[in-house]
């Protein structure tokens, strides 16, 4: 893990030559693919796999989860000249706590059911290593415009797994996708449900704990698949061994 | 520099100092925010939960049979003996229905320890005459797919309380019912394939509680 922390650390300080829309294009890349929190660096499985039974609930945790990372990289990169270096980590910690914190109760006044459902993941986000590490290895060393788009993408790198994940074992396991979409988007998405067969009957494994852990591992398995198709393409085309990723899974 | 120096000791209290208060401060501007957002939330929430409890209250009870609010006339059950009745351990608020001062039905939680995995938290009204007028369950950690059917949401088999009762001939011992047990035992409900613990677990509780309101009926209305 420390290698791949310090490569990818790396790939995110700004080098001279860039202009500002290449570091942005690099954040976004980072941030959806190459260090994916969920498939690369691998943090904040406890929510991801815990509310990822149905696409509903992923694409909700998910939102507050931007959120959260939004409110907190702003924060760090704003006073990130200002805090000695010994209570940074405290300093963050509030930071994050005050920011889920908030956005549990608005959630908790303005979409109570959801709130219900979410129940204990919602205050559990401070504890996603995700964002204490966004903020850490990223936001309290950049400026503000960057912070902001890190956290932004970061965030929907983390969401668009978590819907991936909850739509495909809502799919076999229920037989339904947006089951409860009114939840999140009010009274317009009663009828948003979708159900692929009235008699389907569910596969159990799937909604229950073991297919969240399944369902990633295979996300992952073909993400590392890509990457490495992309990794000996290029490799053919130049005739020399070439990583095209900062990561783990550049082993070949 | 020494580093026992007077100097240096100094310098160190001073930025301790120095962090503590920033650290201070980045606190204290935290629990201001929160404060904020908290009163602000406040009365969304109050009213959301009470609209929510009101909601699952409508599931059990029509709320075109009664005209007060059922939130604002209860009464506490904490004699030991009708609490068993009810599986619950701790004192139990019953909601009370009325149509212009006529009892019009009970509305009260009843909690049943024979879960497969936990217990088994359910909502249920009964009317006045004894009969049930609906059941949810609150609250279960059954498995899915095999014993969650007793959630309204998953199948209709909770609807088969609606309008059922208790024998209530005199001759007739209450807990006797032949009735209020699953097929498999002989009684008139259902049991789910794979699953006979949940609803056995669901109608007993269910019976017990009905033991109670057919015993102090009228007296819970006062």
């Amino acid at each position: 893990m420390s290698k791949l922390q310090n490569e990818s650390e790396v790939t995110e300080l700004p080098i001279q030559s860039q202009t500002r829309w290449q570091e942005y294009k690099l954040i976004i890349d980072n941030g959806l693919w190459k260090n994916n929190q969920a498939l690369v660096a691998l943090l904040g499985l406890c929510p991801l796999l815990a509310v990822s039974n149905n696409t509903v609930n992923g694409l909700s945790l998910g939102l507050a989860t931007i959120a959260v990372l939004l409110i907190s990289n702003a924060l760090v990169s704003l006073i990130r000249n200002h805090v000695s270096s010994e209570i940074r980590i405290p300093v963050f910690v509030a930071i994050i706590a005050t920011a889920v914190t908030i956005i549990d109760l608005l959630m908790n006044a303005y979409f109570h059911t959801l709130h219900g459902i979410l129940g204990i993941f919602i205050p559990l986000i401070v504890t996603n290593c995700a964002i204490l590490g966004r903020a850490e290895a990223y936001a309290s060393k950049n400026s503000l415009d960057k912070a902001l788009l890190d956290g932004f993408f970061m965030g929907l790198g983390f969401m668009l797994v978590l819907v991936l994940l909850g739509a495909l074992r809502e799919m076999i396991g229920n037989g339904t996708l947006f089951d409860q979409a009114h939840l999140l988007f009010g009274d317009v998405a009663y009828n948003w449900t979708i159900h692929f067969n009235d008699d389907y009957q569910g596969v159990l494994l799937v909604i229950l704990p073991p297919g969240a852990f399944i369902g990633l591992g295979l996300i992952i398995a073909f993400k590392n698949y890509l990457d490495a198709k992309k990794t000996s393409k290029l490799q053919n085309a130049l005739g020399i061994p070439v990583s095209v990723t900062s990561s783990t899974n550049a082993k070949h | 520099m020494d580093k026992f120096s007077p100097s240096f000791s100094h310098k160190l209290v001073k930025s301790m100092f120095k962090a503590a208060t920033k650290l201070g401060l980045f606190v204290f501007v935290s629990i201001v925010l929160l404060l904020g957002v908290q009163t602000i939330t406040a009365p969304q929430i109050a009213y959301e939960e009470q609209h929510a409890v009101l909601t699952t209250f409508n599931q059990v009870l029509p709320s075109d049979r009664y005209n007060n609010n059922p939130l604002d006339d209860t009464i506490t059950l904490s004699d030991p003996e009708k609490l068993t009745l009810l599986g619950s351990d701790t004192p139990v608020t019953i909601y009370r229905a009325r149509q212009d001062n006529q009892p019009a039905g009970l509305i009260f939680k009843a909690v049943s320890p024979h879960g497969y995995s936990g217990n088994i938290t359910l909502l249920m009204a009964v009317l006045p005459n004894g009969t049930l007028s609906g059941v949810r369950v609150l609250k279960h950690r059954e498995t899915p797919g095999l014993g969650d059917k007793i959630d309204e949401r998953k199948h209709n088999w909770i609807l088969g309380f609606n309008g059922r009762a208790l024998l209530t001939t005199p001759a007739n011992e209450f807990a006797h019912d032949p009735r209020w047990a699953v097929k498999k035992d002989g009684g008139e409900f259902d049991q789910f394939t794979g699953a006979t613990i949940t609803p056995r677990a669901v109608i007993g509780a269910v019976k017990k509680a009905l033991l109670l309101t057919n015993q102090y009926g009228e007296s819970l209305y006062e």
